[in-house]
């Protein structure tokens, strides 16, 4: 569920944008044993199999993609884990 | 029972419990005590210290790190630490079996106590001073604490768990065993939860024995472990979490606490040595002497390393957001003690052999280092450090 807010900082189809290159790079880097389209917005990702090194992949490919740099106080589980969690990251980096 | 008023007052007051300063006094008592009479025999029969567990639970200590709510010491992580130290400078196999009862107990206060099942077990935890056991590690899963093949199967309120499992650590003695394995049998090997099994409702099939170099006296028997349980008896959060904020910092803090007792004892072992040459020999203490002070160095370097991070999480537990936990650079500083520490206590060890010269390297003998040497060995391979050093080198890329 995004909440408001989140919408109104961007428009619908640049947070979809960002929704679909999140689950592109976790379908290339994240290594999870289940389809990515399978999972919603708020599905855990590390529940769904994400491990701790595989994060550091997907990070580096969210980063390239983006042109943008995780700061030292994100990397934590609650930035990767989930979906959605991931597109509120990247938004905030972006604005 | 003279003054009504009296016995209201006692009723109401929690009964009083010891100042620190006072657990850790017993400790030592108990460490120069029963521990130093048992150590011989536990080492090399292979066998459960049961003497010191007893005096253990006379002094209420496997509930030291249950809050004062529930009768407990509520002790914290880092006065925890200082017990295994202690109790690691004369036997480390009783150590290492206080140590993972404890990260077992913190398991469910730091995270089950939403849970009405949990607080009563706290409370009978401290009233019969259970022993909780481990099993984490499970074969097939090439030693990744993060995975499970087994499974609860639910029926109704009830569940049974088959597990194997390639050690639990005083799995026939405990009272209980907190058990990983996946949610459902159709969930992924990820998606993992946390279940108490009570030692009664438990089948333990041996499939490996524990005749090993050291830490002799933990009986880390391989099993098939066959329970069955109530569901409340699951806690309450995923065991990814636990995993993050307890089970992880807390076993390294109080291991790399423990290898600090062998390390400080082996050094006691080496100043004895060069005290008494000393005192055969005012001319030529020069060497032996240079040795010791070294060595002391690499021991200032241990414990310092330690201490560090162990103010480290009292900052994170004090400021209660797990989240922070989860921090890289805070996984890769407790990644680091370990691998640090556990490396280190071969090496003062193997240091304090060089002083002490042959009395040390005998069997027998208030000198030797034999159990010392045999226990420090088995740091770095508890918890693989290559495995763990892996996990650092990935977080190193994306640390700033």
């Amino acid at each position: 569920m995004e909440s408001d807010s989140k919408v109104s900082k961007a428009n619908g189809e640049g947070l979809g944008a960002i929704d679909g290159v999140v689950r592109a790079v976790l379908d290339q880097s994240g290594k999870l044993p289940v389809e990515i389209d399978a999972l919603n917005q708020d599905a855990d990702l590390y529940e769904a199999g994400l491990t701790s090194l595989n994060t550091v992949d997907v990070m580096l490919g969210l980063e390239d993609h983006f042109d943008i740099e995780f700061e030292e106080s994100m990397l934590t589980r609650a930035t990767f884990q989930s979906i959605g969690a991931l597109v509120d990251a990247i938004n905030h980096m972006l604005d | 029972m003279s003054s009504g008023m009296r016995t209201v007052h006692s009723a109401d007051r929690p009964p009083e419990l010891p100042c620190f300063a006072n657990v850790l006094a017993s400790v030592e008592a108990i460490g120069k005590g029963v521990l130093t009479d048992h150590v011989k025999s536990v080492d090399e029969d292979a066998r459960f210290p049961i003497e010191a567990i007893e005096a253990l639970k006379a002094e209420s200590l496997l509930s030291a790190y249950v809050p004062k709510e529930y009768g407990g010491h509520g002790l914290t992580i880092t006065e925890i630490c200082r017990l295994c130290e202690t109790m690691g400078r004369y036997c480390a196999s009783t150590a290492m079996i206080f140590a993972m009862h404890q990260i077992q107990v913190a398991c469910i206060v730091n995270h089950a106590q939403s849970s009405s099942y949990f607080r009563q077990y706290l409370h009978d935890l401290v009233r019969h001073q259970y022993l909780l056991a481990s099993a984490t590690t499970e074969i097939g899963t090439g030693g990744d604490l993060g995975a499970s093949i087994c499974a609860l199967e639910i029926e109704g309120d009830e569940f049974s768990l088959e597990k194997m499992a390639p050690v639990i650590s005083y799995g026939q003695q405990a009272d209980a065993i907190l058990v990983t394995c996946r949610r459902s049998p159709d969930a992924p090997k990820g998606y993992q939860v946390h279940a108490l099994v009570h030692r009664d409702a438990c089948k333990l099939d041996e499939i490996s024995g524990w005749d090993t170099l050291g830490f002799r006296g933990t009986c880390s028997s391989g099993f098939k472990l066959s329970a069955h349980g109530n569901v409340n008896q699951v806690l309450p959060v995923s065991y990814a979490d636990i995993h993050v904020r307890s089970m992880h910092p807390i076993a390294h803090l109080t291991w790399g606490s423990l290898w600090l007792g062998i390390a400080l004892d082996a050094v006691r072992l080496a100043r004895g040595s060069v005290r008494k040459a000393a005192r055969k020999n005012t001319d030529d203490r020069d060497i032996p002497s240079l040795r010791l002070a070294e060595l002391d160095e690499r021991l200032f370097l241990m414990r310092s390393s330690l201490h560090d991070t162990m103010r480290e999480y009292e900052a994170l537990a004090a400021a209660g957001d797990d989240n922070a936990f989860s921090q890289f650079g805070f996984g890769i500083r407790v990644n680091n003690v370990k691998v640090l520490c556990s490396e280190m206590v071969v090496e003062i060890v193997g240091k304090a052999l060089g002083i002490v010269g042959i009395s040390g390297y005998r069997n027998a003998g208030e000198l030797s280092l034999s159990r010392h040497l045999r226990d420090a060995y088995g740091a770095a391979l508890m918890v693989n450090n290559d495995r763990i050093r892996g996990h650092n080198a990935a977080m190193q890329i994306a640390l700033r």
